[in-house]
């Protein structure tokens, strides 16, 4: 469902540009569970972003569902990243102001979904992600956990195809981190596409495609059966 | 994203930020109150004035001495100057028209008054009868000057209200006989205390028979030449009446000035409508400044809410929606400090009414409307720069700052 063919992002830093994406050739099918590892600079984010449609790439062709979407404009990018992408971030970016249960109503807002069918859809995935009781709480009376979790649940309202997730469990301990995984696979086992950045060997270790990177080409990329 | 949702947003978005929001509400309330209060104060000092003058009387014309090119009032009709003097008899003579109600002759001068050892100086007016009603003023105790031949130098006069309590005391007035300036009156009349009056002071006069002011001033000659005209409509041809009547006793000479009434009104009316106006501009300008604020006030926070504007973007926001996120929040935010300006303004104005009630002070419609719609206007318009700036920021590198 995602195919990238001779991507490239360069970034011109004062006269130097940076091959932040050197030709990278990928193809990921639907409900695939991928991370991404690498050294620092190395392009992950780069290559999640532009994925996400937040970046355009400098050159090359990027295929989601076999329409080229690198040039759509603004207003069909916009509408594509909500209707079919989910982020979720390492510093979980909830509205601080908002409660859970307004962050989580975002996206649905955004798309005009009816006042009636939102309530019951974010009362629905914050039950499904046992949140329900802080549903009225602000992000700043939430745990770390918690916090990334509602971003996930913010993140799969508008049922997305896709689900992006740099670094989510960066700015967490282990075991809220194991907590957050645990929430992404359960969504993947459901058929989401998962897509995860990540520096811990270990979480990287448990998709069942690898994939490594270095000065923005793509090293290695591993498959191993599902059990 | 419907009306409901996106002002939602804009209110939670004021409410997380409740110092600069009150901030921003008081300057734009400030605006708004400025172009309250100074347009009920120039308002207020046009009805003042309009009101005094219509006190004067009604349907009223003054003879000048000294002719006026322009038919405005110039130094030389104010200082009464003039080569060639208005008499008694010029102003008997504007009796004969069936337009004219009634006339009343003018003497004006400053004399020394005593009542036994209390001595002062007061400003006397020699008038006839006539004038109480053109005048419309009333008599505490006693009666006006006496009906009798405007020639008649009858030993009489009417004290204004404070001069009798100085004089006076608690003694009764009636019937003594006041010393003015060398000649001797009686006492046959005091004023009721008038609430205002422009330019006599009735409480501080003394009015004797003009034919007595000609002799205690020595002077055949008048100061001014009041005309009551029957009707609105009569003012003109009085006015052609006036001047024909005078040209021909004084040789063929338009030596004379005629003011209407309704001309110095409306000269006041639009004097103080300009005033208003400017003022309430000036004030305008005060809007605009608030509007910078807003503009200032949202820039902040759009680079404070990088992150935010970044994921709303990454949720699927279109830069529209961005836009009209960031106008609706600078637009709550005007009209709730026009609202409250309104509010200040209004109780500002009631505040003037109640301190100074001879200035009725009310802002007129149009001000408070303009207030608003200029705090509205400059409000979303200053929001414009920020909104579009949220709208065009990079997500990727709004995500990325923390
Ligand atoms: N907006 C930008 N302007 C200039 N250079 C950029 C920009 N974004 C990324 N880069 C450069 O592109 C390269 C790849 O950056 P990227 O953020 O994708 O790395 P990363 O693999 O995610 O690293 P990390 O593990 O530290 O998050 C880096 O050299 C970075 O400096
Ligand atoms: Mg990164």
């Amino acid at each position: 469902m995602i195919e990238l063919h001779q991507v490239h992002r360069d970034f011109l830093v004062g006269d130097q540009t940076v091959h932040a994406l050197n030709d990278i050739n990928l193809t990921i099918t639907a409900g695939e569970y991928l991370s991404i590892m690498g050294p620092s600079g190395s392009g992950k984010s780069t290559l999640l972003n532009l994925i996400g449609l937040l970046d355009r790439p400098s050159s090359g062709q990027y295929l989601l569902d076999g329409e080229d979407v690198t040039t759509l404009g603004d207003v069909q990018q916009a509408h594509t990243r909500n209707r079919r992408i989910g982020f979720v971030f390492q510093a979980f970016h909830l509205v601080p102001r908002l409660t859970a249960a307004e962050n989580v109503e975002l996206p649905l807002i955004l798309a005009a979904t009816p006042p009636q069918e939102r309530r019951e859809r974010v009362a629905a995935a914050l039950e499904a992600l046992n949140l329900s009781d802080r549903a009225r709480h602000k992000p700043e009376q939430l745990s770390g956990g918690q916090r990334q979790r509602i971003a996930i649940a913010r993140a799969t309202i508008t049922e997305p195809a896709v689900l992006l997730a740099d670094e989510p469990t960066g700015n967490l301990d282990h075991q809220s981190g194991g907590d957050v995984i645990e929430t992404l696979e359960r969504l993947n086992r459901r058929a989401i596409t998962l897509i995860v950045v990540t520096h811990d060997a270990e979480l990287g270790a448990r998709a069942s495609r690898r994939i490594l990177m270095r000065d923005g080409r793509i090293e290695s990329d591993k498959r191993t059966d599902r059990a | 994203m419907n009306g409901s949702d996106i002002s939602r947003f804009a209110w939670v978005a004021l409410r997380g930020y409740p110092t600069r929001t009150l901030l921003m509400l008081i300057a734009m309330a400030i605006g708004v109150a400025a172009v309250i209060v100074l347009t009920s104060l120039g308002e207020g000092a046009r009805r003042y004035v309009t009101d005094e003058f219509s006190s004067l009387g009604t349907n009223l014309l003054i003879v000048f001495p000294g002719r006026s090119e322009t038919a405005g009032i110039n130094p030389t009709t104010m200082m009464g100057e003039t080569p060639r003097d208005l008499t008694l008899d010029d102003a008997l003579a504007l009796t004969r028209s069936y337009s004219v109600r009634r006339i009343a002759p003018l003497n004006v001068g400053a004399a020394d008054i005593s009542w036994r050892n209390r001595q002062r100086e007061v400003t006397v007016i020699g008038t006839t009868r006539e004038m109480l009603a053109i005048r419309h003023w009333e008599l505490a105790q006693g009666d006006f000057l006496p009906a009798t031949d405007p020639d008649l130098a009858t030993p009489v006069c009417v004290i204004g209200g404070r001069i009798r309590s100085e004089l006076f005391g608690a003694r009764r007035a009636l019937g003594e006989w006041l010393r003015i300036g060398d000649r001797r009156f009686r006492v046959i009349g005091v004023m009721a205390s008038e609430g205002r009056s422009i330019g006599v002071d009735v409480q501080e006069t003394v009015m004797i028979p003009v034919a007595s002011a000609q002799q205690l001033f020595n002077t055949p000659s008048l100061f001014r030449i009041l005309v009551e005209a029957k009707s609105r409509e009569a003012i003109q041809p009085v006015k052609r009446f006036i001047i024909d009547t005078l040209q021909a006793r004084h040789q063929g000479e338009k030596d004379v000035t005629v003011v209407t009434q309704d001309a110095v009104l409306a000269t006041f009316d639009r004097i103080f409508s300009a005033l208003t106006y400017a003022v309430g501009g000036i004030a305008a300008i005060s809007l605009m400044v608030a509007g910078i604020l807003i503009m200032n006030v949202m820039l902040v926070a759009v680079s404070q809410r990088t992150a935010e504007i970044g994921l709303l973007k990454a949720l699927g926001a279109a830069p529209r929606q961005i836009i009209v996120l960031i106008i609706a929040e600078a637009f709550l935010l005007s009209s709730l400090g026009a609202l409250l300006g309104l509010l200040l303004g209004q109780i500002a104005s009631a505040g003037i009414r109640h301190a100074f009630p001879v200035l009725p002070a009310q802002a007129p419609l149009w001000a408070a409307v303009t207030a608003v719609l200029v705090a509205l206007i400059t409000g979303v318009l200053f929001s414009l720069l920020p909104a579009r700036r949220a709208a065009r920021l990079d997500p990727v590198l709004a995500l990325s700052r923390r």
